[in-house]
């Protein structure tokens, strides 16, 4: 995203001064290249590794050339039981890690918007108390409170469940506050036509609110799934059993295992596959909310 | 269709601040009222106690026969336009004007029918399928309109609804305004600041100062016999020219040495407010009352000479083909078109 607005910054043109523009011009484009020469270059070294053996990679560390493991370290990444119960697949952890990424990013915005909802729109005695004390636990992380959080979900008997991966992260109050600056934005006059066009509370958050937060939505979307996707420290405790893992975390598990042909090697090969394939969905959520983030932000006018 | 009842209506908010003094109006049916005053006097204020958007402290308002005041908004069965149109900028023209139909459980084809009406009427046929963004506004104002008179309510409240147009198109909508409302039937009550479109809409104006009704009336009688100073002052471009006359022995005298050849109001006070429109003065005369005309205001349709009259700010207006100029003028005051005003209290004599 950073790549995309330095070069739409770059592109117009200077007619009348031609030859500093393009100076100025291939200067910028020099920085984006070695911008994205350091960005590239060390994901395009696992990608060329991961095609070679277990056994030459411990040997001679990350190389560029190419020999023809790439196929079957893939294959073995995602369709290979793995882990000491041998209960875990790649696609496992993958569909794990998507849940998670998922649940967490859908969760955190429906539960925020909800809150900043009734927060702005509701004449509620301590509304504005509320919101500081919501606004206050960003200074209390689940890294903070993790033995107690802990404590709970496993006294619920949510240990090793979707729910309990989930729930207990959705609380946020930086969505809470964007959500209630963003619907402060909107304009009284709307909520006033709305209430004359007979919309009650629930169709108004449903027919206005939600349609015209469809910028903040996919924002908070992006940001949130790939927050939701790098989780490691909350599923590590609260999931023991492998299969439950998530791509994250199971990545490091494959590491550790050590190889099963003939030498006692770590699978090297496996493991950076699993990592490039860690990397695609927070990628292909960015490249296609892009789109929507702009054109929302283009087309709306409140 | 319905008529209109405030009884004693007044609205205190809860710091003790009291926007609207009791004010109680009968608005027959099929009329359209006019509140007008500057900013702050509790014109929208009570505009949105009638739609309901905020509550009656004290008295009652009836639409048709029945007291509305603890009912929704969405039940009172009106329909109000906003200063900035308040359309929903995420749904299409037609979508906009039948959201309020759809919430009241019409069939498809029933708000099908009402917007397409609406839409022939408006001439907004060809914007239906367009997002407000798309549209000027004018056409935005329009839709406002139409999302108003799909409903069929018995009340219009119309919030300053041309204030963001400009000025050629802010004509063009009065008219087009009052057209449908006339053709249509329904009881209207208007906000404005602008007292243009207060003369020339209203069947009746409400002038409000400072939460208070100064003066209810058609537009005539307001115009002809403002009821106070503030009346007369707020109403009319120019605005009615006012002088402190002193009552000398049966004389008015402005600025100690010019006596107005007027005959005095029969009042206890030793000083008047004496009101003139500046049209209804006159250039010549015999000279016992003199205009030192300082700037001369050309407007083509007529021109303003602003000048003092006994040391007192005073404007008149002539017609284009009579000349004058700057210095001093003789001037005519004729009897039957002064007013004269409560020197303390402003009321009208």
């Amino acid at each position: 995203m950073t790549d995309m607005t330095q070069a739409s910054i770059a592109t117009p043109a200077r007619p009348r001064r031609s030859k500093r523009f393009r100076w100025s011009q291939v200067f910028d484009h020099a920085i984006l290249c070695t911008g994205a020469f350091f960005m590239v270059f060390p994901v395009f070294l696992v990608l060329m590794t991961t095609s070679f053996e277990d056994a030459d990679i411990v040997r001679n560390g990350l190389q560029f050339g190419f020999e023809g493991q790439m196929l079957e370290n893939f294959e073995a990444a995602m369709f290979e039981a793995a882990g000491f119960s041998k209960a875990i697949t790649g696609t496992r952890m993958l569909m794990n890690s998507l849940i998670l990424g998922f649940g967490f990013a859908i969760g955190k915005i429906v539960i925020s918007m909800m809150a900043a909802y009734a927060i702005v729109y509701f004449r509620l005695r301590f509304a504005t108390f509320a919101f500081w004390i919501i606004f206050t636990t960003l200074l209390l992380p689940l890294e903070v409170r993790i033995l107690p959080s802990y404590e709970a979900i496993q006294s619920l008997g949510l240990a090793n469940t979707y729910s309990g991966l989930i729930i207990p992260l959705i609380a946020s109050a930086t969505g809470t506050f964007f959500f209630r600056q963003f619907f402060r934005s909107i304009p009284e006059e709307l909520v006033e036509a709305a209430r004359i066009d007979g919309a009650g509370p629930i169709k108004f958050f449903i027919d206005i609110l939600v349609p015209l937060s469809r910028t903040m939505i996919a924002a908070i979307f992006i940001i949130m799934f790939v927050y939701g996707w790098n989780q490691y420290l909350w599923p590590t405790l609260i999931t023991t059993d492998e299969g439950m893992f998530t791509l994250v975390r199971g990545i490091k598990q494959i590491v550790q295992v050590l190889s099963q042909t003939g030498a006692m090697i770590p699978e090297y090969g496996k493991a950076l596959a699993l990592s490039l394939i860690a990397m695609i969905p927070p990628v292909l959520i960015v490249i296609f909310f892009q789109s929507w983030f702009v054109k929302g932000l283009t087309e709306s006018d409140k | 269709m319905a008529q209109v009842t405030l009884d004693r209506v007044r609205k205190t908010y809860p710091n003790g601040f009291e926007a609207v003094q009791p004010c109680s109006v009968e608005i027959p049916d099929g009329e359209l009222v006019v509140l007008v005053g500057p900013s702050g006097c509790g014109k929208s204020t009570l505009l949105r106690m009638i739609a309901g958007l905020e509550d009656i402290t004290d008295g009652a308002l009836s639409i048709g026969t029945d007291v509305v005041n603890d009912k929704d908004p969405a039940d009172r069965n009106i329909a109000m336009v906003f200063q900035n149109y308040a359309l929903y900028p995420h749904m299409s023209v037609a979508k906009n004007m039948g959201y309020g139909l759809k919430n009241r459980g019409a069939s498809k084809a029933e708000i099908d029918a009402k917007v397409q009406e609406a839409a022939r009427i408006l001439n907004l046929g060809d914007y239906l399928d367009r997002r407000p963004s798309q549209l000027s506004g004018g056409q935005r104002q329009r839709v406002a309109m139409g999302r108003a008179i799909v409903r069929d309510p018995e009340l219009f409240l119309f919030d300053e609804p041309l204030s963001n147009l400009d000025a050629k198109l802010r004509n063009q909508m009065r008219i087009e305004i009052r057209a449908l409302q006339q053709r249509l039937g329904v009881t209207s009550v208007y906000v404005t600041h602008d007292q243009v479109e207060a003369m020339t809409m209203a069947d009746r104006i409400i002038v409000l100062n400072a939460g208070r009704v100064e003066q209810i009336g058609t537009p005539t009688e307001i115009y002809e016999r403002p009821a106070s100073t503030f009346v007369a002052g707020f109403m009319g471009a120019p605005p009615m020219n006012l002088m402190t006359a002193a009552l000398v022995s049966g004389q008015l005298q402005v600025g100690g040495e010019t006596k107005l050849p007027l005959t005095p109001p029969a009042v206890a006070t030793d000083e008047v407010l004496v009101g003139y429109r500046p049209e209804d003065v006159r250039l010549g005369g015999d000279g016992s009352v003199v205009l030192d005309v300082q700037i001369i205001e050309e407007l083509g349709a007529n021109r303003l000479l602003h000048g003092q009259l006994g040391g007192q700010a005073f404007s008149i207006s002539i017609g284009k083909d009579e000349q004058a100029q700057v210095g001093p003028q003789p001037i005519t005051l004729p009897q039957d078109r002064v007013h004269f005003f409560h020197p303390e209290r402003g009321t009208r004599l």
